[in-house]
């Protein structure tokens, strides 16, 4: 995976089917790409549940959350829905598993991306990233503390 | 390891024997069915340990997954304002199917609370940001999801209901 000190590599992708999400336009802001493997696990242990009731805590440090999965976009849309998830879900659908590569967070042999975090500065700098076990939900505090330390350098 | 921050501490409620050798901190959601199925494994161990464990509860409400988890939080802080937070607590588990702002309303008055007391404490910002503390102070210590639980205060990563077989070894 892309380390602390690599330039994000820049993307675009649709975060619904009407609406795309383009990395460059979002300098200026700290930016925390969360790449997981599929929508629909189960809600208490959910990440992205997780990271729906943080938004206000992101905020505070000039931060926005970014989920990345391989699903298409009306699953997101679907996903989002049912789960009332108040952040943007991009779809690294086609070709699949691009932006995921790109990281090097892509898993080969089940066509799905690993659960990493990327927390990208301002300048569009990699400032932190932590891959997870798949099966392990990684939490929060690594971000915060990753987000704490840019506010403080 | 992700570490309890802060330790227990005395805003926090907590039950079991005051010299305890094992003390148990769980994140919990009052509308999270993994919790109601936790609270079960809890109250086993707080009799199987009852001379050695000290059980602290702190707040952790999926809000935007859980419609009433912020509410029976809330419900929980107003009741330890009139020294009832355990039976709130056990009560909201109890009954967890049937959860919604009356049913809160009616535990209460099953605890003979002062009912306006307990109402203004609903609404109060300073209980609300209790709740928010404790949610925040999660975060921190590496809550994952609910519930989570700390064993002298260093999360527990394995199932709550082997903790019993746990402690034994």
């Amino acid at each position: 995976m892309l380390q602390k000190g690599a330039a994000a590599p820049d993307f675009t992708l649709n975060a619904t089917p009407e609406k795309t999400i383009h990395l460059k336009e979002l300098r200026g802001k700290n930016v925390i790409l969360a790449f997981y493997p599929a929508d629909w696990s189960p809600v208490c242990s959910d990440q992205m549940a997780l990271y729906n009731e943080m938004l206000p805590f992101f905020e505070k440090y000039n931060a926005i959350l970014l989920g990345i999965s391989v699903d298409g976009a009306w699953c997101h849309a679907a996903f989002a829905s049912a789960r009332q998830i108040h952040f943007d879900l991009l779809a690294d659908f086609e070709p699949k598993g691009a932006v995921s590569r790109l990281y090097d967070v892509y898993e080969e042999k089940t066509g799905i991306s690993q659960r990493a975090l990327f927390v990208i500065d301002a300048n569009g700098i990699i400032q932190w990233s932590y891959l997870s076990p798949v099966n392990e939900n990684p939490g929060a505090d690594g971000i915060l503390e990753a987000l704490e330390n840019l506010k403080t350098n | 390891m992700p570490t309890l921050i802060p330790p227990v501490n005395a805003l926090d409620h907590i039950i079991g024997v005051p010299n305890a050798t094992i003390e148990l901190v769980e994140y919990g959601d009052f509308q999270c069915p993994y919790c109601r199925e936790a609270f079960f494994v809890v109250k086993q161990l707080l009799e199987r340990f009852a001379d050695r464990l000290r059980f602290v509860f702190r707040n952790f409400p999926l809000a935007e997954s859980h419609e009433y988890a912020t509410d029976a939080a809330l419900a929980a802080e107003a009741a330890a304002k009139q020294n009832k937070f355990w039976e709130m607590h056990d009560a909201i588990y109890n009954r967890q199917s049937e959860l919604n702002e009356a049913l809160l309303l009616r535990l209460a008055a099953d605890f003979d609370l002062d009912l306006r007391k307990f109402a203004d404490d609903m609404e109060s910002p300073k209980l609300l940001s209790r709740v928010e503390a404790d949610f925040e102070s999660g975060v921190r210590s590496g809550v994952n999801g609910t519930p989570t639980f700390y064993l002298g205060g260093k999360r527990y990563n394995g199932d709550y209901r082997v903790l019993s077989s746990f402690l034994d070894s």
